[in-house]
Order: structure tokens, then C-alpha cells, then sequence
């Protein structure tokens, strides 16, 4: 039975937290879009997560629309689906910002320095203590820096 | 006896799971705050303490190397290395050393056979025949080999409970078939195939019959002569003993047509630039300073199941099976995958909706060790149109109180997730 009795039974309260659960559930933005200009594809051959990244980017390299879909365990669903409702609006070079700030926030050595808040990202701190799901809570980023990279000679922050 | 770690375990049996429990250190430990549980062995089992220490005496005091040395310590490393051999030729009754090709494990002895046996005989129009159940290990070894030579991959089909059709396995048989290779056991599954009617239909053909075994030989008395299989390849590291040695036993009169697989040192009689004389089997086929001190382990594996007594290991598996499958049979929400009559070790489910990484973790936080995922069996999760499933796999050393901890932490796994 999950008490809060351990220390491992509080990291696996922290891993699947209500908000990690409520978005592998229902995902947010799940679907294909009907006007995409970027896109990427993220695979974890470790746990068979797959997933599909859609954009919208505009002239002014601003995410316009964003969209996933795919199969996958709670952790990818979730961030994925966060990671939909993060970069929404956002232009190009600050959604890649927070790409950096989710790699340096699960990496577990140190808090993100001087990046945007996190906020609801922060949820996903939680998979630090598994190292073994640190890739499927990556997933969507990797695949989100990989499509906005993925066009002709623009030029990103990277 | 007294068990390891300070653990009595005064009222444990011989012959029975609890006291073979008691000779693998790595069982008796805690993993998360819990007494671990290992349900894990179908991917790689413990090993007891006899290998160890064999190996750990090997290196101390033997180790040199093997066939060409006139000193002490190469005698005896030959000595260990061809003594393992013999070990391997008594414990799957083959008719001798000849018959029985070290390699680095199943892969190897697969990739051996269809690079070495029938490359050289195939060409456009052939075929080769396996099932849908195969390992990757039995399915990319013939998808490289039809791409070199034009031969066509034909797949028998399954059914929902993980069953092969005998009649249809037989109806794919034919004149232009080069070579049936299918699982004895299948990993992802635990279907046990039915092997002998299949060899028996294919020798009328004179196709010849390649059975992966590497899930067969921990759980079960193995005869390749019974059999009449051709080729028998299987893996140390699934039998309690060390990774990167496996076995390919070869008909003799098969092994003697092949060319080598790989050439180097030690396959050879006499190399000169006009001309190389190859070694008589089985050395022929092992090029190259071999995995002396896996061998040594898996000798010593051998020699654990050979007292353990491999009838008395397949009737307390069958007993442990039939309970896990019980058990959790009776979780709500959870399917069963692999549902065959004849099955051996190893039980794949669906919890849910929950994916089976997330039940992974969660198990593994209540010291409970399962595979999740596909298994190296992607086609299998094709078929039931799922990305994997988690599993469920038994040794020799598990008990019902490890089947009592599973079901427990699956139960908890439903209320994270409820």
C-alpha cells in the first residue's frame, strides 16, 4: 500500500503529482493541427513512448499553434501536454529558452539561473529522483527544439 | 543452512525454492526500503554463489590463455574452458564437443547460423520461415540475411492467447524453405511452442529446424538429440550464468559443411599468404581469444542445475506459474497477455490504462524488479496493439510470497492511478 511512511513512497507521491496525472489523463492540445509548418518526431526505443510534435510557427517566429499526439507512459503524456500549454504565444527563441531550463531542471544539479518562471513545469521535478524517466519527461522538448530547428537557415538562439 | 547476509534459513529444504533462494546473494538485499523482489530472470537471472566464486577462483589462480600455451596456467585455462564444453555436451545431451560452438550469446549463435549455414545456399526465391513471436534476435538475422540475398522472410501468425497454428506453421513448409526458426519458449509471452511436431514435419521436408532457446533452457530439461533440432542456440546469463557466453549447438555433419563465421587466431591450422587450413570443429567457429571466464561461469551454472535437477525446476515453476497467473487474474482492470495452454516462467498483462512503464516504477519503489516495455518482441506488441506490456518472470528461486509482493504493489499502483 502507498502510505506516507518511506522516503521512496514520498519521491513516487512527488513523481506522480495530481497535476502530472490530471494531464497524462486528459492531455492538453492533443491531435494533429490543421495548418502545420514545423514538426518532429520524438521516439524512447527504452520504453516505446512516441510522440508527434505539430507547430505553427509564423512570419515573426512566433508559435502560433501547437499540437501532439503519440502514445506513451504518464511522465512523456504530461509533459508533452504541459509543454503544449508553455509555448503557446511564445516566440521561438523562448520556447527554446525553457528547452534549456527543463533539461537543467531534470539534469537535478542546480535550479534553472535566470531563466522564465517555470511554474507549472516545476511539476515535473519530480522525475530527479528516477533517473531511469528522466528521457520520457524530456521527450517533447527534445522534439520541440528539433522542430523549431528543423527549418530552412533561420537562425535560433541556439 | 544458514542463508547469506546473516539470514537463517534453517527450515528451508533441499531441492526447494527457498534454499536455492539462499545461494544467490543478490536476492537478499533491500532495493527502496523493501526486501527485493526479482521478477526479472526472462531478461537476465541472478547468479548464484558457486559461479561467482568460480569465476572470481578462475581469475585469481587459472587465468591464461586457452590452445596455445605450453605453460601451467594455459593448461588450465584450457583445461576449464573445454571442461565447461563437456558440461554444456552432458547437460543438453549432444553427442560431443564438436557439436558445441561458444559464442557470446543467442544473438550470435543465430546470426552465426544464418550467415555461416545458409548464406552460402540461398538465393532469390527461398525462404525462410519464423513466427510472429520471435525476439528481435530471431527476426533481424534473417531480415539481414534475405536483404543480401534475395530470400523472402515468411511469418507465421499468432493467435489472441500467443498460440502458433501447427497446421498453418506446417502449411508454410515447403521445397523452396531453406530453414524454420522459431522460439522453444517465447520471452514476451511464455507460450512454449510445440516444437518436436514441428521438427518432425520439417526433417519429412528436409528443412532443417533452428530453436532459439534461450528462454528454455533455465526452466526446463532440454535434449537436442530428443529434439532432433539442427541447431540449439541459448544464452549464459539467462541460466544463472555470466553475460556474454552463450552456446550454439550444431549438428555435426551441419557444422562440418559451413564456412567459418569470423576468422582470426585460433580457427586456423596453417595460415600462409597462398592458403589457410581452417581448425576442426567446433573451433573453427571460435575466432579469436573466447570469453574463457564466461565459460567458466556458465560450466559452473551447469553444474548448479544439473543438482538442482532440471525436472524438479520445471514442476516448481509450473506450481508458481499457475498461482502468479491466479493471483493476478484476480486484480481488477488488469489483461493478461499470453494466454497459451502450454506455457512456461514468464506472465506479460496491461494494468489498466496505465502504461507499463508507470507500473515499472512504481513496482520497482516497493522493491519489486519487472520488465516493462516490448520486450524485444516488437511485432508481438504490434499484434495485440500495445507499446508494451510490463512482465512478470520466474526462476528457480522465486516463491509465492514474491507473487504475494506483486500483486500487493499492483494493487497500490491502481489507487496512484485510480
Amino acid at each position: 500500500m502507498i502510505v506516507a511512511a518511506s522516503p521512496a513512497q514520498d519521491e513516487l507521491r512527488d513523481l506522480y503529482r495530481e497535476l502530472i496525472l490530471d494531464h497524462a489523463r486528459s492531455p492538453r492540445h492533443f491531435g494533429k493541427l490543421d495548418d502545420i509548418t514545423h514538426t518532429a518526431e520524438g521516439i524512447n526505443p527504452l520504453c516505446g513512448d512516441k510522440l508527434k510534435l505539430y507547430l505553427n510557427i509564423d512570419a515573426d517566429r512566433t508559435i502560433s499553434a501547437v499540437a501532439f499526439e503519440g502514445s506513451g507512459c504518464a511522465i512523456s503524456v504530461a509533459s508533452a501536454s504541459l509543454l503544449t500549454e508553455t509555448v503557446m504565444g511564445l516566440n521561438c527563441a523562448a520556447a527554446l529558452k525553457f528547452v534549456d531550463d527543463i533539461r537543467t531542471l531534470l539534469a537535478g544539479n542546480e535550479e534553472p539561473a535566470a531563466g522564465p518562471d517555470l511554474g507549472k513545469l516545476k511539476s515535473l521535478a519530480g522525475v530527479r529522483d528516477f533517473p531511469s524517466r528522466v528521457k520520457c519527461a524530456t521527450l517533447a522538448w527534445h522534439a520541440l527544439a528539433s522542430a523549431i530547428n528543423s527549418d530552412n537557415g533561420l537562425v535560433t538562439t541556439e | 543452512m544458514t542463508g547469506l547476509h546473516g539470514r537463517t534459513m534453517a527450515e528451508a529444504t533441499p531441492g526447494t525454492a527457498p534454499a536455492w533462494r539462499t545461494d544467490f546473494p543478490a536476492l537478499h538485499q533491500e532495493v527502496n526500503n523493501h526486501p527485493l523482489v526479482y521478477l526479472d530472470s526472462a531478461a537476465s537471472s541472478q547468479q548464484p554463489v558457486s559461479v561467482i566464486d568460480a569465476v572470481a577462483a578462475y581469475q585469481r589462480q587459472d587465468h591464461a590463455n586457452v590452445h596455445r600455451g605450453v605453460h601451467t596456467l594455459s593448461h588450465r585455462a584450457t583445461e576449464a574452458y573445454e571442461g565447461a564444453r563437456d558440461k554444456v555436451v552432458s547437460f543438453i545431451n549432444a553427442t560431443g564437443r564438436s557439436e558445441i560452438v561458444f559464442t557470446r550469446g543467442t544473438t550470435e549463435s543465430i546470426n552465426l547460423v544464418a550467415q555461416s549455414y545458409c548464406r552460402p545456399a540461398l538465393s532469390s526465391g527461398d525462404r525462410i520461415v519464423i513466427t510472429h513471436l520471435e525476439h528481435h534476435s530471431n527476426i533481424v538475422p534473417w531480415q539481414i540475411l534475405c536483404e543480401q540475398t534475395g530470400a523472402e522472410l515468411v511469418v507465421a501468425s499468432i493467435d489472441s492467447a500467443g498460440q502458433v497454428d501447427l497446421d498453418e506453421v506446417k502449411g508454410l513448409l515447403d521445397g523452396d524453405v531453406c530453414m524454420l526458426a522459431i522460439a522453444h519458449v517465447s520471452n514476451a509471452l511464455g507460450t512454449v511452442l510445440p516444437v518436436k511436431s514441428l521438427i518432425q514435419h520439417a526433417h519429412s521436408l528436409d528443412i532443417p529446424v533452428l530453436l532459439d532457446g534461450a528462454q528454455a533452457v533455465p526452466h526446463m530439461p532440454v535434449d537436442v538429440q530428443d529434439l532432433d533440432c539442427d541447431f540449439y542456440a541459448f544464452s549464459g546469463h539467462k541460466m544463472f550464468g555470466p553475460t556474454g557466453i552463450g552456446i550454439l549447438f550444431g549438428k555435426e555433419r551441419l557444422l562440418e559443411d559451413m564456412p567459418p563465421y569470423q576468422g582470426g587466431g585460433d580457427m586456423i591450422l596453417e595460415v600462409h599468404f597462398d592458403g589457410t587450413t581452417y581448425n576442426e570443429l567446433p573451433y573453427k567457429f571460435e575466432a579469436g581469444t573466447p570469453n574463457i571466464s564466461g565459460a567458466v561461469g556458465l560450466g559452473a551454472a551447469i553444474d548448479y542445475l544439473q543438482v538442482a535437477g532440471m525436472t524438479r525446476v520445471a514442476e516448481h515453476e509450473a506450481d508458481l506459474l499457475a498461482y502468479m497467473t491466479a493471483r493476478l487474474s484476480d486484480i481488477e482492470g488488469i489483461r493478461l497477455i499470453g494466454t497459451a495452454t502450454n506455457k512456461a516462467s514468464v506472465q506479460s498483462f496491461m494494468l489498466g490504462d496505465i502504461h507499463p512503464h508507470d507500473v515499472g516504477t512504481i513496482l520497482d519503489h516497493q522493491g519489486v524488479a519487472i520488465r516493462t516495455g516490448h520486450h524485444c518482441a516488437m511485432p508481438v506488441m504490434d499484434y495485440f496493439g500495445i507499446p508494451g506490456t510490463a512482465r512478470a518472470s520466474l526462476a528457480l528461486y522465486n516463491t509465492e510470497s514474491d507473487i504475494d509482493a506483486l500483486v500487493t504493489a499492483l494493487v497500490a499502483a491502481r489507487k496512484i492511478f485510480a
